[in-house]
């Protein structure tokens, strides 16, 4: 059974603080298709489409039939633990600093047998067990058995907050509390026990209803944070980067625009200078500080979220201008991501579709509650995804996006968003 | 002031008179910085950019023997100055925009009418005719082509959530009524009206007849505006000299700018 994590000591400041080693990295380009499934929170392997053979490790051509018509499929990763064992000894650095570290194999009810990280409560061979790809810290993925059914605590079990970024004990900065997703992200964030929550808010004179009850919470500190402000960013990034483990930078300017709806740029300026280059101005703050903290005790920095928009990938043209800062958000949070990943800093991205808030009022159902939001990005973060999908629009249109994007630009134009 | 005194001699006296501190000058500027509100619209309208500054280099790999920035605000942000054209009610006035007052406008007298203690009761307190009345019984009438400004100590509210004063309704800040307004500029003939609210205008000013009346009726009559403004208690009540100049803007409504006053001793 897993014991419930306890709230880690402080750091001994006399200590070094320790630094990252990244886990085995390198991986063969086929096999890229568990880590991007492993990114969205799913467990797919390679299916063959011309005998149905399912296989595992990813390869070039079917093992059975020799077929390159090989496709990812997403697996239930049902099966039964076959052997067990445990490592005292390892020359890889990462492994070397988490001794010992337990390794199995699974016989999966689809027929594949694999070598996996077992979960604290996967005990004997014979049980019953989930597998299922996780994204390590260096944002590979890997297979774990999960015991099934679920146990109590199970998130607390070391291996598997290695390869979370569970927000419980860690300290967050949520770049805006004022605005109702903020404040929906507060709340989930104390309900999934982060120890400490720095609330940026804006243009204090500007009232928003329920931010004094946010205010009032025990673990919540306002933090004056307007991200168009370089000198107040630098600032609150000098002050507390080397402190906070998680950044959720939710702070986003959403007008209803496109070209001809408005004349000048100002609207579109303000939608970049919050949307895109606020998100600059954050991670020059904020990168260094969390690059240098991610192995830093139990609590240790660990993620960096992004509030995009499922209008990233393809532009609305009844938000136009807004599409197009998310987009510019979304290119960065990619380079963003480049940069901490070999930090081992997982960067998630959040792609909602649209969210009930003043500015989709006209917007028709449905719209996410922005309680689901701030749930999804909870949900992420405990299971260490890194693309974020939340609610039925962005699953659609992401579906339709893949599928072809050349056709969700057309259905767009023709207003045919929902 | 002895007729006599040629302007030549009289420039070299107020130069002399500045240099010894006989003329004392007070700056009634608020500083520039990022955290100095600005004024407030509802958030479907255009917006006044706030003040924003950025780091160009400071003796580093971006350039290593100097420090500058570049800097970003609206017209009407910090302690600044309204041209006629700001309005719709001076649009077609002659020498409206920033650039083509006569700039002689910008050297002139002013008088301070003390409204501290209405405003600290009161943060909605509207300047009367009758307060103009008073301050006229006590320091005289107030000449034609002065400043008129309005001491509220609002400027001593460095927080800014205290400094804009908003509620469910609004922005609560004091100003001048409409009769208050009207009567400087079609019985006295003043210059402008200064401020230290963040408008000429109170900050329930939108509920008044008409809506925004120092705006409507002083830039109606080719008359300028001042808010943000600072230190109004250091001044005397009359016999001050402001240098307002705003920056030179082509077509500009207004401009942030320093405000100087010159006090004898």
């Amino acid at each position: 059974m897993t014991m419930p994590l306890m709230r880690p000591p402080r750091k001994n400041p006399v200590l070094r603080t320790r630094q990252m080693n990244l886990p085995p990295w390198a991986r063969s380009r086929v096999a890229m298709g568990l880590t991007v499934a492993a990114a969205e929170g799913r467990f797919a392997l390679q299916v063959c489409e011309a005998c149905g053979a399912v296989q595992y490790p990813p390869r070039e051509a079917c093992h059975a039939c020799v077929s390159p018509r090989l496709q990812w499929r997403p697996q239930s990763g049902e099966g039964r633990l076959i052997a067990a064992t445990t490592l005292h000894h390892s020359n890889d650095l990462f492994f070397r600093e988490r001794l010992p570290w337990r390794l199995g194999l699974v016989h999966l009810d689809c027929g594949s047998s694999l070598m996996v990280h077992l979960h604290g409560d996967v005990r004997q061979p014979g049980q019953r067990v989930r597998v299922t790809a996780r994204l390590d810290r260096a944002g590979r993925a890997v297979v774990i058995a999960l015991p099934d059914p679920e146990t109590p605590h199970m998130n607390d079990d070391p291996m598997l907050r290695e390869m979370g970024c569970d927000p419980k004990f860690r300290k967050v900065l949520v770049t805006d509390g004022k605005s109702e997703v903020g404040q929906a992200l507060v709340r989930a964030l104390v309900k999934a026990g982060a120890d400490i929550i720095w609330v940026g808010h804006s243009e204090p004179w500007k009232k928003m209803p329920g931010f004094d009850d946010i205010a009032d919470l025990p673990q919540v500190t306002l933090v004056p944070l307007d991200v168009t402000d370089g000198r107040a960013v630098e600032q609150v990034g000098g002050a507390l980067g080397g402190k906070v483990d998680i950044v959720v930078h939710n702070a986003e300017v959403h007008r209803t625009y496109g070209i001809g709806a408005r004349r000048g740029t100002d609207v579109a300026r303000l939608e970049m200078d919050v949307n895109y280059f606020g998100l600059l101005r954050l991670a020059q703050a904020f990168g260094p500080a969390l690059r240098a903290r991610a192995a830093d005790g139990a609590a240790h920095a660990v993620a960096w979220v992004n509030l995009l928009s499922i209008y990233a990938l393809a532009n609305f043209p009844p938000h136009g201008t807004y599409s197009a800062s998310k987009a510019a958000a979304h290119s960065l949070a990619q380079c963003l991501r480049a940069e901490m990943r070999p930090a081992g800093i997982r960067v998630v991205n959040v792609f909602p579709g649209p969210i009930d808030e003043a500015w989709n009022q006209n917007l028709p159902p449905p719209k996410l509650t922005p309680e689901a939001v701030a749930n999804a990005i909870v949900k992420a973060l405990r299971d260490g995804t890194e693309d974020v999908y939340p609610g039925d629009v962005a699953q659609e249109w992401l579906e339709r996006w893949r599928d072809d994007p050349r056709v969700l630009e057309r259905e767009l134009a023709a207003g045919g968003g929902s | 002031m002895s007729p006599e005194l040629s302007p030549a001699t009289l420039l070299a006296a107020l130069a002399k008179a500045l240099q010894r501190g006989a003329i004392r000058v007070v700056d009634l500027t608020q500083t520039l910085t990022p955290d100095f509100p600005q004024i407030a619209l509802p958030p479907e309208m255009g917006q006044c950019w706030p003040f924003r500054i950025e780091e160009v280099s400071r003796y580093d790999e971006r350039g290593p023997g100097w420090y500058w920035n570049n800097f970003s605000c609206g017209e009407h942000t910090g302690t600044h100055f309204d041209a006629p054209i700001h309005w719709i009610s001076g649009r077609h006035r002659p020498n409206n925009a920033v650039d083509t007052i006569p700039v002689q406008h910008f050297v002139a007298p002013a008088v301070v009418i003390d409204c501290h203690e209405q405003a600290a009761a009161d943060p909605d307190y509207l300047l009367t005719v009758a307060d103009i009345d008073a301050f006229e019984t006590a320091h005289g009438r107030i000449a034609a082509g002065s400043w008129v400004l309005m001491r509220t100590d609002w400027s001593r509210r460095r927080d800014p959530e205290a400094y804009q004063n908003f509620d469910e309704t609004g922005q609560h800040t004091p100003g001048p009524s409409t009769e208050a307004v009207r009567f400087l500029v079609e019985q006295r003939d003043v210059l402008g009206f200064g401020s230290e609210a963040i408008g000429t205008d109170a900050g329930q000013g939108y509920h008044l007849r008409p809506p925004y009346p120092c705006h409507y009726f002083m830039h109606g009559a080719g008359r300028y505006g001042l808010q943000c403004l600072c230190n109004l208690d250091l001044l005397p009540p009359t016999g001050s000299v402001l240098i307002c100049p705003p920056l030179k803007i082509e077509q500009g409504s207004g401009s942030p700018l320093r405000v100087l006053a010159l006090v004898a001793g």
